[in-house]
């Protein structure tokens, strides 16, 4: 069994963000990344009514031993890995502890009601501090600037996950996206996730 | 070659639940498969057209789930094995069908696979499908988790077979929407050949006619389809899914089903409870198999029932536990009855957790209140609500902004009668609360025939109805039909944004191809208003002055009923989703921002998120990486600030 490259079992993964930022993609290829080395994974995803602009959220539950719940239960993340900082947060107050790892990209999508100027949106540098002071471990990347150098804000996604990767905090290696991408994506759209895939790891280790 | 179609036994993918409801399908060698879309059981039909040439199948997606049960039943009586796929909200609609097929009963193994919405997550109510399995009295079966998604499929057609009747599977959104590792079994290699065999005696289940039942005859029909459903009963006390886990004589006995079934485990292992609580999760929940049921009723007097929705399996549980009371003595049940598990809403680990810790009296902690106080304060300030709105560039919401301001200008509290799709947010602010009434499919048009047959009472208040294009084939029909032949003078808008787009842009009758990508003849929506005889208009939302005009003079018009046909695709739609019509931009110089007489009208009321109001600068701003460039909102700023440039 897989259970001794795994720091907890269940290991608990949130992927966050905001409908239309490709986070059920991101928590696809994840899951398929770890089921081809053996893992049991189970997957929930929540989304509501609204195709975009609506929280979204997958829960990966990664074992050694069986599936398990499709919902992580409160405050039993171990990883939460965010496309939107507010998404971050929303998701660390129903699912995080003082031992969570938190991934985040920086660039904010801004809710309905800020556009109308009735809720505030705060500085993503007020985010940061508070989070730090909530999380053992976090990690910010522009992950949309990057995406936009690639020449499309959807493969903010895909260096989420190269972050994801990068922190090693899951017994991936760089052959099982690869392996993981090319069942799911035309041979020419290869290339270039794979380079947002090094990005991503390459954000991480700067 | 799709993963779904892989041949190698024990090879293991990663599965969402409707695609291990597709595997089990194709490993039965399923041959036919209807349905109509909707959340979460879209993926059923979607998924068997991908392997459809590879596997010899024939898809569709069918007008309504009516017409897929019969299209289905079409199948099953030619000897084929078929799948029929809707959501809960779609199985009343089958449900005339659905009770007479049920009597019939069927030859090839037939299986309905229902998909409910516990906490209506993407739904505009909470059904509960299950009751109509007993309603009907056909077998019911629920997957406890992915892998059964996909091996109780494959035997439901077996089980359908030999009972010959129906059998029901239902999913819910935790297991249909859910992903986990499937192991696969062996795909047949079977031909298949249609033949309708009717040339037989009335009942003779092999080669007479399929008749639901001859007037005044019930005891010839009904009688042999409850004797099915004994027989179910019989085989279910040995079926394989039903399972039992925990010591032999625990101190609690969780009974369950379905997703509720991995709520459970996860609860009684994080309370530590393995040695006091047993579960029994079922697969089989309706008919119940009454020795199986006693037989794990006898380890314990306390009983705890975990489900959602309705209290339905508690209910069937404690029926067999007053009949077997003599047995096996007194039992306490907790439940949705008691108050331990709540009647609304859809479940979750914690929820069993704070069941069973009350139940049991087990002290249960996540996190220090201190971190909690913390994290919570911080999203109270940090996460501000997401809200529900249409899409950036959504045609809705420029065909609400202009059926709103008509209605307002018009000054006779004209109102509109909502239908479903995406189109439900017309409730909401970022619809600006234009509509009134919300129902099921197709009840805007009927419900609004009936409004504006009541000015006799001295009703004088226009009345508007709303319906999308796929929503119009499905069941707004008759309701039309209805309207113009009452001489009611509703005005009928159909939202025509190509496709059944709220669910992903299935195909419909007006489509010019089917699931398969192959092209078929469209259904001309325009055609059949004409020739019903209503008025017919047709505009695009997006030219807000001449879809306003347009509905001034249908609203005004009060001979009969009149149709507004408001055609532009959705903004996700693969023709649209790539392009943008309009580069745009705001001018600040001319930008008054709050000072402007609307008082910010652009983000405050019209709420399109690709423009935001800029706080610090006092004026409004495009959020490039969010705007479609649909370019109304340049014909909507009263200062002309916003600018629209066509991309070339």
């Amino acid at each position: 069994m897989k259970t001794s490259a795994l720091q907890r079992d269940p290991y608990n993964v949130i992927i966050t963000g905001v409908g239309g930022q490709g986070n059920v993609m991101a928590s696809r290829i994840l899951g398929s990344m770890l089921v081809s080395k053996g893992y049991f994974v189970t997957i929930g995803e929540t989304f509501g009514p609204s195709q975009r602009g609506g929280s979204v959220m997958s829960h990966l539950r990664i074992s050694g031993e069986s599936s398990w719940s499709p919902q992580i239960p409160a405050h039993r993340a171990d990883l939460i890995a965010s496309l939107e900082p507010a998404e971050a947060v929303r998701v660390m107050a129903q699912y995080g502890n003082p031992d969570v790892h938190i991934l985040c990209n920086t660039r904010p999508i801004y809710p309905v009601p800020v556009i109308r100027g009735e809720e505030e949106y705060p500085s993503v540098e007020d985010i940061k501090i508070s989070l730090k002071s909530l999380a053992s471990h976090t990690f910010f990347i522009d992950a949309t600037e990057e995406a936009q150098k690639l020449g499309n804000t959807i493969f903010a996604n895909i260096i989420l996950l190269g972050a994801i990767y990068g922190t090693h905090l899951l017994p991936l290696e760089r052959e099982d996206f690869v392996e993981a991408i090319s069942q799911r994506f035309r041979q020419d759209q290869i290339e270039i996730n794979l380079t947002a895939f090094d990005r991503g790891c390459e954000l991480l280790a700067r | 070659m799709s993963y779904l179609n892989d041949n190698q036994e024990g090879s293991v993918h990663l599965l969402m639940g409707n695609e291990a409801i597709v595997r089990g399908a194709l490993e039965a060698g399923m041959r036919v498969a209807a349905g109509y879309p909707g959340t979460p059981s879209s993926e059923i039909i979607e998924a068997f057209s991908k392997v459809a040439r590879e596997r010899n199948i024939y898809a569709e997606w069918s007008t309504n789930e009516k017409v897929a049960l019969e299209v289905s039943a079409a199948a099953s009586f030619a000897g084929l094995r078929t799948m029929c796929v809707m959501k809960q909200n779609g199985v009343n609609v089958a449900s005339d069908f659905l009770l007479h097929l049920a009597s019939s009963g069927t030859r090839g193994g037939m299986v309905l696979v229902a998909c409910d919405d516990p906490g209506a997550l993407s739904s505009v109510n909470e059904g509960e499908s299950r009751i109509f399995a007993r309603l009907v009295e056909v077998p019911l079966l629920e997957p406890g988790d992915l892998q059964e998604a996909k091996d109780i499929t494959k035997w439901a057609f077996e089980l359908s077979e030999e009972l010959r009747n129906l059998v029901m599977v239902r999913s819910v959104t935790r297991m249909s929407h859910a992903s986990g590792n499937v192991t696969y079994g062996k795909l047949p290699n079977t031909e298949a050949l249609a033949d309708f065999k009717c040339d037989g005696p009335m009942f003779d289940p092999d080669r007479g006619p399929m008749i639901s039942m001859i007037v005044g005859a019930a005891d010839l029909q009904h009688g042999p389809q409850q004797e099915k459903i004994r027989k179910a009963a019989r085989l279910f006390e040995e079926c394989p899914f039903n399972t039992y886990r925990g010591p032999e004589k625990p101190e609690l006995l969780i009974i369950t089903s379905s997703a509720c079934n991995l709520y459970s485990r996860e609860a009684v292992r994080l309370l530590g409870a393995e040695d006091r609580v047993g579960i029994l999760k079922l697969a089989t929940t309706w008919p119940l198999p009454p020795k199986l049921i006693m037989k794990n009723l006898a380890r314990t007097d306390k009983v705890l029932i975990v489900e959602e929705v309705l209290p339905v399996l508690e209910e069937q549980v404690k029926i067999l536990a007053a009949e077997m009371a003599a047995e096996i003595g007194p039992t306490r049940f907790f439940g949705k009855n008691a108050g331990n598990i709540p009647s609304v809403g859809e479940l979750n680990p914690d929820i069993v957790i704070e069941a069973l810790s009350s139940i049991l009296d087990i002290p249960y902690t996540n996190v220090s209140d201190s971190f909690d106080d913390a994290a919570r304060e911080l999203a109270r300030k940090a996460a501000p609500n997401r809200g529900l709105t249409f899409c950036p560039g959504c045609p809705h919401r420029a065909s609400l902004w202009s059926i709103h301001n008509a209605l307002e200008l018009d000054g006779r509290k004209g109102f509109v009668c909502g239908d479903i799709g995406c189109y439900v947010f017309g409730t909401l602010p970022s619809g600006f609360s234009t509509v009134k009434t919300l129902h099921s499919m197709g009840s805007g048009t009927g419900i609004a025939s009936g409004f504006a047959k009541l000015g006799q009472f001295g009703m004088d208040q226009p009345v508007i109805s709303l319906c999308g294009d796929s929503t119009f084939f499905h069941a707004a029909m008759p309701a039309l039909a209805n309207a113009v032949h009452q001489k009611s003078p509703l005005t009928m808008v159909i939202l025509d944004n190509n496709g059944t787009a709220m669910t992903g842009f299935q195909p419909h009758p007006g489509s010019p191809n089917n699931v398969l990508g192959e092209e078929m003849p469209a259904v001309d929506i325009e055609a059949i208003c004409r020739a019903m005889g209503a008025l017919v208009e047709i505009q695009d939302p997006f030219d807000i002055e001449e879809t306003q005009e347009a509905f001034h003079r249908l609203i005004e018009h009060d001979e009969g009923a009149k149709v507004l046909i408001l055609r532009q695709a959705c903004a996700l739609s693969p023709e649209r989703r790539h392009t943008k019509n309009f580069e745009v931009e705001i001018d600040e110089e001319i930008c008054l921002g709050e000072n402007c007489g609307c008082n910010r009208l652009c983000t405050r009321i019209f709420g399109c998120p690709g423009i935001v109001w800029d706080k610090e600068k006092g004026v409004s701003r495009i959020d490039e990486l969010i705007c479609v460039g649909c370019g109304v909102c340049a014909d909507i700023c009263p200062a002309g600030a916003i600018k629209k440039k066509e991309v070339a």
